[in-house]
C-alpha cells in the first residue's frame, strides 16, 4: 500500500516539501544541540524541562485521545466511525513518534538512551512510560495497517486484528495515565503534586485529540474525495464539548482546593501562572487566553446550532486545540517549576533555536501523518472508484 | 604476506572462539574477576548511615565560603561566572541558569521556605545558610531514575554514576531542594582548578553533591567538614555514641522539608 504515498498531485508534494524543509532546519538545529549541548535552550537549573517535555505531554494527549472514535467503533459497534478511524490510529502513530523524538532531543546523552533498557528500572515512572508509549505505536501500527489492508481487499479484518484493536482501546488511557504519574508523584512539587492530575490529562487528551482529528478530517474533506461522514463530525464534535467541559470543571476543582484551603504552597503556583508574582509574569498573558479559550469553547460548543454548523464547529475545535496546548504544554511546565523548591522565582521562555526544533519535531510528525493518511485516503478512493 | 580471503576467515574464526572460550574459562577459574570489582579498601570510614550536623552558631559566612571553595577545587566544579579563557565568558543571566551547586549559600527564607516567619528576627530571616544535597534516606530521585544511575550506597550516600546518566532530569523535577545540578553545557573551560584525582564532567549529565564518598572511602572526612572549623560535624547517627549523635541529644536541631517524608539527612543547629 506504501506506493500510494508516492504519487500525489502537486499540492500533496508541495506540502511533503515544506514539512520536509521544517523538519531539515529543526534537525540541523538539533546537530547544533547535540554539538554544544542544551543550552542553546532556555532551561536552566530552575526550570528544568521546557517546551520540548511541554510538548511531549501535550502529545501523549493526541495519542490517547485517537481512542475516542476507536472505542465506540470496536466495542459499540458504531458503524459512523467506520471511515474515520484509521485517521484516528493514524494520527495516534504520528503523535507517539513525535513524543518519543520529543523525549529523545530533551535528553543530555540521548546516545545513552538505551540505558533505559539494559538497565530496567520498574519503580520509574520514565520507565513505564517507554514501555506503554512503544506498545501503543506498535498496537496502533499492527492495527491501523491491517484493518486498511483488509478494507482495500474487500475482506474483514483478521480475528488477531480485532483483538489487538480491543486491547489497543484499553491501553489508550494508559499511556496518559502514566504520563501524568511522572508528575504527581513528585514530593515538593505542588503544581503537580495532585490526584487530579491524571483526571485531568484524560479529560483534557479526550477533548484535544478528537478536536485535532476532527479539524484534520474536515480539512481532508475539502481537498480530497474522502468524506468521513456527516454522523461521524457531529459524533466526533459532541464528544469534544462534553470532554472540554469535563477539563475546564476539572481545573476549577484544583483552583478551588488550593484557594478555599489557603494553603500557600498550593496557590502560589496559580498566583504565579496567572497574575505573576514580585514582577515576573510572562506566563500570564498566555494563561489568560488558555482558560478563557477553554470556558468560550465550551459555552460555544454547547449551542446546538454552532456545533452542527461545521465551520463554526471546526473554528470551536481549533480554539480547543490551541487552549489546551497552552495549559498543557507551557503551562504545565511553567507551573510545576515555578516558583523553585527555594521559592525563588526563575522564568522560562525557549529561545529561538529550541522553538525551532520543536517544530521540527511537529513537522516531521505531520509528514508521518500526512504520508499514513495519504495512503488510507487513496486506497478508500481506490475502493469508490 | 598474502592472505587469502579463506586464510583470513579461519582465523577470524579461530580468534572468536579463543576469545569466547576465553572469557569463559576466566569466568571458570575465577569468577566475577573479569566484571569491574569495587571493594571498599580497609582505611575507607565506614558507618551504618552517614548524617551532618550544621552548627550555623558557629557557621559564619568566611568559614562557609571557604568550605564552598574547598568542595569547588575538589570536585572541578565549573564557575560560568569567571572562565578560564575570556573568551568563554557568558551573561550572568545565562551563568545562573547554568550554575552547578554542590554546596552552597542560601538565606534561611529559602532554605527553609515552610518556617519562614512574618516577624522573626530580620537577622536569622537573611542569615545565609550552607546548603547542600541532603543525601535523603528516602530519595525520590533514586525512585525516579529510569537507569539506576542515580542510586544509594549501603551508607546512605546517594551517588551519580556520570556515565550512565542519560541527562532525563528527572531527578532533578523529584528533588524537593534543588540539590540536583545539570551540565547545560561543557563544564570544562569554567573549571579553575584541575584536580585530577576527580573526574570533570561532560555536558548531558546530573550532578551534586556526594558526601565527598570518594575521599570517606580513602579515610578522610568530607573536604567541607574539614574546612568547617567545627561548624560542620560528620558521622554515624545509626551509632549512638557518634559525635552527630551527641550533638543532635544535646540541641534542637532543623531540617529541610522533613514534612516530605525524605528523611534528609543534613541538620541544623540554629540557636
Amino acid at each position: 500500500m506504501f506506493e500510494k504515498a508516492l504519487v500525489g498531485s502537486k499540492r500533496y508534494w508541495t506540502w511533503v516539501a515544506f514539512l520536509l524543509a521544517l523538519t531539515g532546519i529543526g534537525a540541523i538545529l538539533y546537530l547544533w544541540q547535540l554539538k554544544v549541548g542544551l543550552k542553546i535552550t532556555g532551561m536552566g537549573r530552575d526550570v528544568s524541562w521546557g517546551f520540548y517535555i511541554g510538548n511531549f505531554t501535550y502529545l501523549v494527549g493526541i495519542a490517547a485521545g485517537g481512542v475516542m472514535v476507536a472505542l465506540p467503533f470496536y466495542l459499540h459497534n458504531y458503524k459512523a466511525f467506520g471511515r474515520i478511524v484509521v485517521l484516528g490510529e493514524f494520527m495516534a502513530v504520528a503523535a507517539v513518534i513525535m513524543c518519543l523524538s520529543f523525549i529523545i532531543v530533551d535528553l543530555g546523552k540521548p546516545m545513552r538512551a538505551f540505558n533505559v533498557l539494559f538497565h530496567p528500572t520498574p519503580n520509574s515512572i520514565l520507565f513505564w512510560d517507554m514501555v506503554v508509549l512503544n506498545v501503543y505505536l506498535l498496537l496502533n501500527i499492527f492495527v491501523g495497517w491491517n484493518a486498511l489492508q483488509a478494507e482495500r481487499n474487500d475482506v474483514p479484518p483478521p480475528t488477531w486484528v480485532k483483538v489487538l484493536a480491543v486491547f489497543s482501546v484499553a491501553w489508550a488511557p494508559l499511556i496518559h495515565i502514566v504520563t501524568a504519574f511522572i508528575y504527581q508523584g513528585l514530593p515538593g512539587r505542588h503544581y503537580w503534586l495532585t490526584a487530579i492530575m491524571a483526571p485531568r490529562f484524560l479529560a483534557s487528551a479526550f477533548t484535544s485529540g478528537p478536536a485535532l482529528l476532527l479539524v484534520i478530517a474536515l480539512i481532508i474533506k475539502r481537498y480530497t474525495k474522502f468524506d468521513p461522514g456527516e454522523v461521524a463530525i457531529q459524533t466526533i464534535g459532541k464528544i469534544v464539548t462534553y470532554c472540554i467541559i469535563i477539563n475546564v470543571a476539572f481545573f476549577f476543582f484544583e483552583v478551588f482546593t488550593s484557594f478555599y484551603s489557603q494553603i500557600p504552597g498550593h496557590m502560589q503556583h496559580f498566583k504565579y501562572l496567572f497574575f505573576g508574582l514580585e514582577g515576573h509574569g510572562i506566563m500570564a498573558p498566555l494563561m489568560w487566553i488558555s482558560i478563557i479559550g477553554m470556558i468560550t469553547a465550551s459555552i460555544l460548543l454547547v449551542i446546538p446550532g454552532i456545533r452542527r454548523n461545521e465551520t463554526t464547529l471546526a473554528l470551536c475545535c481549533i480554539l480547543v486545540v490551541i487552549s489546551t496546548w497552552l495549559d498543557k504544554g507551557p503551562g504545565l511546565m511553567a507551573g510545576g517549576f515555578i516558583p523553585n523548591p527555594l521559592h525563588e522565582i526563575v522564568e522560562y521562555w525557549p529561545t529561538l533555536p529550541e522553538a525551532l526544533i520543536t517544530l521540527g519535531v511537529w513537522a516531521l510528525g505531520f509528514l508521518i501523518l500526512t504520508v499514513l493518511y495519504k495512503i488510507a485516503i487513496s486506497v478508500h478512493e481506490e475502493i469508490e472508484a | 604476506m598474502e592472505v587469502n580471503r579463506r586464510q583470513f576467515l579461519k582465523s577470524i574464526g579461530l580468534f572468536t572462539i579463543l576469545g569466547i572460550g576465553g572469557w569463559s574459562a576466566f569466568e571458570l577459574l575465577v569468577p566475577g574477576q573479569i566484571e569491574a570489582q569495587y571493594a571498599r579498601k580497609k582505611e575507607a570510614l565506614r558507618a551504618k548511615r552517614w548524617a551532618m550536623v550544621i552548627d550555623m552558631t558557629k557557621m559564619d559566612e568566611e568559614t562557609a565560603k571557604r568550605c564552598i571553595e574547598a568542595c569547588r577545587r575538589i570536585h572541578n566544579i565549573p564557575d560560568f561566572y569567571h572562565p578560564v579563557d575570556p573568551k568563554y565568558k557568558v551573561d550572568p543571566k545565562k551563568a545562573r541558569r547554568w550554575e552547578i551547586k554542590w554546596i552552597w549559600l542560601e538565606p534561611f527564607e529559602h532554605a527553609f521556605p515552610d518556617l519562614e516567619e512574618k516577624f522573626m528576627p530580620e537577622s536569622l530571616k537573611e542569615k545565609l545558610f550552607v546548603v547542600l544535597c541532603n543525601n535523603c534516606d528516602n530519595p525520590p530521585c533514586v525512585r525516579v531514575c529510569p537507569t539506576k544511575a542515580t542510586w544509594k550506597r549501603e551508607d546512605g550516600i546517594v551517588m551519580i554514576d556520570f556515565h550512565r546518566c542519560i541527562g532525563c532530569r528527572f531527578c532533578m523535577a523529584a528533588c524537593p531542594f534543588g540539590s540536583r545540578s545539570f551540565n547545560w553545557g561543557d563544564p570544562r573551560p569554567y573549571v579553575n582548578y584541575r584536580n585530577p584525582e576527580f573526574p570533570t564532567r561532560e555536558k548531558g549529565v546530573v550532578e551534586k553533591c556526594n558526601f565527598c564518598a570518594e575521599r570517606i572511602d580513602k579515610g578522610l572526612l568530607p573536604a567541607c567538614v574539614e574546612a568547617s572549623n567545627g561548624a560542620m560535624t560528620f558521622g554515624d547517627i545509626l551509632d549512638p555514641n557518634s559525635e552527630v549523635r551527641r550533638l543532635l541529644r544535646e540541641h534542637y536541631t532543623i531540617r529541610r522539608k522533613p514534612h516530605l517524608g525524605t528523611e534528609p539527612q543534613v541538620y541544623y543547629i540554629i540557636m
